[in-house]
């Protein structure tokens, strides 16, 4: 079992409020991500949850039991941290093993359980070296299989691949999902990167300023972002957001597009543009491009588009695809 | 960050040592200034009462007072002269790559490690002895009349007692400061076409300003209470300080008044040099 | 051709340093070859060092005359003792201020207001002392309470204070002069500080703690306390939180966190803070040469006592000074790095 629920959480440091009142429901099983830019509470609510900070109001239930007062060594959780957080003077093994030495389990079955996820994480090779002496990569499966060990009702992962390079990030990226799939647990898992956010994600809870701005599936927040904040955070590149006669046309204080969503042609269209950049990546081309009386858009297309920067063309929108926002900046449904 | 119980906790664990260092701060300073209003003499115990501000007076216009604040100055500023000046030439001079470094290294920081009672007492007997010392053997060797070190220049004498035992201080802290000077800066240096003195004056000096300000404020609070190597080599009533009047106050006076009065002005001058060392000590730590 | 000038270069600076290092070191040097010589030989050193006999009686007399090892002892005691009585208090002050740090003052008053505080609880306090005539000898108990009423304010500020400004203020500790602190603390280790001899009928006449261990290990102690919980404080700092909070998710509790994560990682910084406590009490000669002369002087009190002019024995004199630098000069040739850090206050590394 692997619930949690957060009811009405806050917290202050000082006279500042980081989380002004969450609620969220998590189910057993779900992969959940917190994202959002830095600043924006996320670490802070998972360690809420951890029991690494307490809350100033509000409850933290994890399967239906009031954990709020208990302390992080006493939730069941367990935690992969941004700096891995290994011991440096212990070897591999004895990492992953320390929490199995925590709970006095005995030899046997430590050495049984340490065996089986250096197993599961191709560890079999390291587990008498220091973590000193272990690449990136390395490090964090160590950090990994110490949280897997112990068998924990659930796992919170505080960005863990922001230390990696690029080709490792998307490698380990995968290995997370799968390992999502073969332990079925509720795994929260915080991270600035929205891609990551889509990729893993059943369900992705948008935090912004200490608030949620949006719980929903990728696909949910992607054609159904409740405000403009949530449409600008998600997707890449940035979704274009036009104001003026062109929302007005729509009945809205602003529109959005995203760049997929947007037709372009050579000869007539709804928007004059004028190309100021094209990048050409192969499978896609990016144009920005400068639109008359309503400033800069970005468009993506498909393959290769015989585009160059100065050349003249139309836009369109794809009319089912145009999000309306009033002027608070919520969702015209 | 972290838990009410973690913050908790950890008063608790700061408590024993501030109340420690608070007990060790306070009742001496209380009693300093009690004392320091007393009339009070160790030999007649029983005629004590109330002065006002008489030891205060009397510490003041003491023939040694202006004599021996004097010397703490002087005795500071001419053994910060001597380990700064030598201290950056030493820490350069480490800093090149030579044969034996590290042995190098062991010789010029030892003298740091001699207490002061052995420093003193070998510098004035074995070193400047003024007829059996090597300096004086040194001197005749040049058809030199030798120089009677404590009775002619005691205060210069001290200063080179202290100051030898200091420089290595000087000396470690700068040439740890220059080792972490960039080595690129050095290359860049060089294809910039800087030669050994601009590189020096433009780039060496500047690093070092820092651990040169460390070092002055650092060895100003201990300078300032230099004792040991005055007394032992006998020089008080010709090159005493403050700290040394006040414990002759005590020792061969019996005056605890006047002492204490003598040791709050003590007090005074360390606190208006350690403002600007907490100052800039504080300023390192926020950084 | 490159080569070749670098390697004369090279040569060149290694001769220069050599002679410097060598001129630095000569008075040590020096001492240990006299503390080989016979006493009349001591004095012609300059010209006979290498022709003259050596010996080793010096050593055997100055055991014999002086009980040297019995200097030996006290130093060791008061080194090793206050050396740990310091880490007893330094560690838990040093792990609340790097781990639980405080970064904002528990009471929100202005200086202005704090200032006032002070000022009139001093004025109070001065005021109670001069209407008794400013005379405690004959009532202790008002005397404490006194100062109670002078420090309490002092050290509520302190305590209230957040954890930067706290570990400043326990750095100007450390600025105290002796010369300020050595009347109160001569006259509270042989008469009570207040000068009374009774309190309720109990005799205290005999209160001594002038010349014992009882009085010098609690005093080197507070002498270096500011300087250990500094040493420690940047080195637990270097130990990353996270670390520690891992432990927590990990199911350890606070004393398995600290005995099984912290201590091991803190064990390098813990020793080279001992060690240089143990350097720094070792050779201080302030209060050594203050409040003792035998039970429980050191080795700095017993080399002062070279220094009267009928003690002058300059090969004996070598021979004990050798004896007394040299365990410590060869610790000090291992804690470089640890004593610029430490006598830095970590502002250097």
């Amino acid at each position: 079992m692997g619930s949690i629920q957060l009811k009405g959480v806050r917290k202050d440091f000082g006279t500042v409020a980081v989380i002004k009142g969450v609620d969220l429901d998590i189910k057993d099983g779900e992969f959940v991500v917190f994202v959002g830019p830095s600043g924006c509470g996320k670490s802070t609510l998972l360690r809420l949850i951890a029991g690494l900070e307490d809350a100033t109001g509000g409850q933290v239930l994890i399967d239906g039991k009031d954990v709020t007062e208990v302390g992080p060594s006493e939730r069941g959780l367990a935690m992969v941290f941004q700096s891995y957080a290994l011991y440096p003077h212990m070897s591999v093994r004895k990492n992953i093993a320390f929490p199995l030495m925590m709970a006095k389990t005995p030899k046997d079955q430590i050495d049984a359980k340490v065996a089986k996820a250096a197993a599961t994480l191709n560890l079999g090779d390291y587990l008498d070296r220091r973590p000193g002496q272990l690449s990136g990569g390395q490090r964090q499966r160590v950090a990994i299989g110490r949280a897997i060990v112990r068998d924990p009702t659930a796992f919170l992962f505080d960005e863990p691949l922001s230390n990696l390079d690029a080709a490792l990030r998307v490698q380990m990226r995968v290995e997370i999902g799968e390992l999502h799939g073969q332990l079925k647990k509720t795994m929260i898992y915080v991270t600035h990167d929205q891609v990551e956010a889509m990729t893993m994600a059943d369900k992705i809870v948008v935090l912004d300023k200490g608030a949620v701005a949006q719980v929903g599936s990728p696909l949910t927040l992607y054609n159904k972002p409740d405000n403009l904040f949530v449409a600008r955070f998600i997707g890449s590149p940035t979704m274009n957001v036009l104001s003026g006669a062109a929302a007005a046309k729509r009945g809205a204080a602003s529109i959005g597009v995203r760049p997929e969503h947007v037709d372009v042609s050579t000869t007539a269209g709804e928007w004059k543009a004028k190309v100021r950049l094209a990048e050409h990546l192969g499978s896609d081309t990016f144009v920005h491009a400068d639109v008359e009386g309503a400033g800069q858009m970005t468009v993506r297309r498909e393959g290769e588009a015989a585009l160059h920067a100065g050349d003249t063309i139309y836009l369109t929108p794809q009319e089912p695809r145009v999000h309306r926002f009033d002027a608070a900046g919520l969702r015209v449904a | 960050m972290a838990t009410r119980q973690g913050q908790a906790l950890g008063r608790l664990a700061v408590a024993p040592a501030v109340a420690a260092l608070a007990a060790w701060s306070i009742v001496p300073l209380a009693l300093a200034i009690y004392y320091a209003f007393l009339h009070y003499q160790l030999d007649n115990p029983d005629n004590t009462f109330f002065a006002g501000w008489s030891n205060f007076y009397y510490f003041v216009t003491d023939p040694f007072f202006a004599k021996d604040l004097f010397n703490t100055v002087a005795l500071v500023l001419l053994v910060l002269a001597i380990t700064i000046a030598g201290g950056v030439l030493l820490a350069i001079l480490l800093d090149r790559p030579m044969w034996g470094q590290g042995i190098v290294r062991v010789m010029v920081i030892s003298p740091f490690f001699i207490m002061p009672t052995v420093s003193a007492l070998v510098w004035k007997n074995l070193m400047m002895h003024p007829v059996y010392g090597f300096f004086a053997h040194v001197w005749r060797a040049f058809g030199l009349t030798p120089v009677d070190w404590f009775a002619s220049i005691p205060l210069l004498s001290v200063g080179i007692i202290v100051g030898w035992q200091w420089l290595p201080f000087a000396t470690l802290i700068l040439l740890t400061a220059l080792q972490s000077l960039d080595l690129e800066q050095k290359d860049a240096a060089q294809m910039d076409g800087a030669g050994t003195v601009d590189f020096f004056r433009h780039i060496t000096l500047p690093h070092l300003m820092r651990p040169i300000t460390v070092v002055i404020l650092i060895e100003t609070i201990f300078l300032l209470n230099v004792f040991a190597e005055i007394k032992v080599t006998s020089v008080g009533g010709l090159a005493g300080n403050l700290t040394y009047l006040v414990f002759s106050q005590l020792n061969d006076a019996n005056d605890v008044g006047e002492a204490a009065a003598g040791g709050l002005i003590a007090v005074v001058l360390a606190n208006l040099v350690s403002a600007f060392l907490v100052r800039i000590v504080g300023r390192n730590l926020e950084a | 051709m490159a080569r070749r000038e670098s390697l004369a270069k090279k040569s060149a600076w290694t001769l220069v340093a050599w002679a410097i290092g060598f001129v630095m070191f000569f008075p040590i040097f020096w001492t240990g070859i006299a503390a080989f010589k016979s006493e009349a030989d001591a004095y012609s050193l300059p010209r006979t060092w290498l022709t003259s006999p050596w010996t080793l009686e010096n050593f055997a007399i100055v055991q014999a005359r002086s009980n040297y090892l019995q200097y030996v002892f006290n130093t060791t005691v008061i080194a090793v003792l206050s050396t740990l009585l310091g880490l007893a208090f330094a560690i838990p002050a040093a792990w609340g201020m790097a781990f639980q740090p405080e970064t904002k003052p528990s009471v929100n008053l202005s200086g202005k207001a704090w200032a006032l505080i002070l000022l009139f609880f001093f004025a109070v306090t001065a005021a109670i002392a001069l209407s008794v005539g400013w005379r405690m000898t004959d009532n202790p108990l008002l005397g404490l309470a006194l100062i109670l009423l002078f420090g309490l304010p002092i050290a509520a500020w302190v305590w209230t204070r957040r954890t930067g400004d706290k570990l400043l203020w326990m750095l100007s500790t450390k600025m105290m002069p002796p010369a300020g602190a050595l009347i109160p603390i001569y006259l509270i280790f042989n008469r009570n500080g207040l000068v009374f001899r009774q309190w309720g009928g109990v005799d205290l006449g005999d209160w001594n703690l002038i010349d014992t261990f009882a009085g010098m290990v609690p005093l080197m102690m507070l002498l270096n306390l500011p300087i250990v919980i500094w040493m420690l404080y940047t080195y637990f700092k270097e130990i990353p939180f996270e670390i520690l909070e891992a432990a927590r998710m990990d199911g350890a509790g606070l004393w398995q966190e600290l005995s099984k994560v912290l201590a091991p990682m803190a064990v390098p910084g813990i020793a080279s803070t001992l060690l240089l406590n143990v350097i720094l009490s070792w050779n201080e000669a302030f209060w050594t040469l203050n409040l003792t002369n035998k039970n429980a002087a050191p080795l700095s009190f017993f080399i002062s006592e070279y220094s009267s002019p009928e003690g002058q024995f300059w090969a004996k004199l070598s021979a004990a000074s050798l004896m007394a630098i040299a365990p410590i000069m060869v610790l000090g040739w291992f804690s470089q790095r640890q004593l610029v850090r430490g006598l830095t206050f970590g502002a250097v590394k």
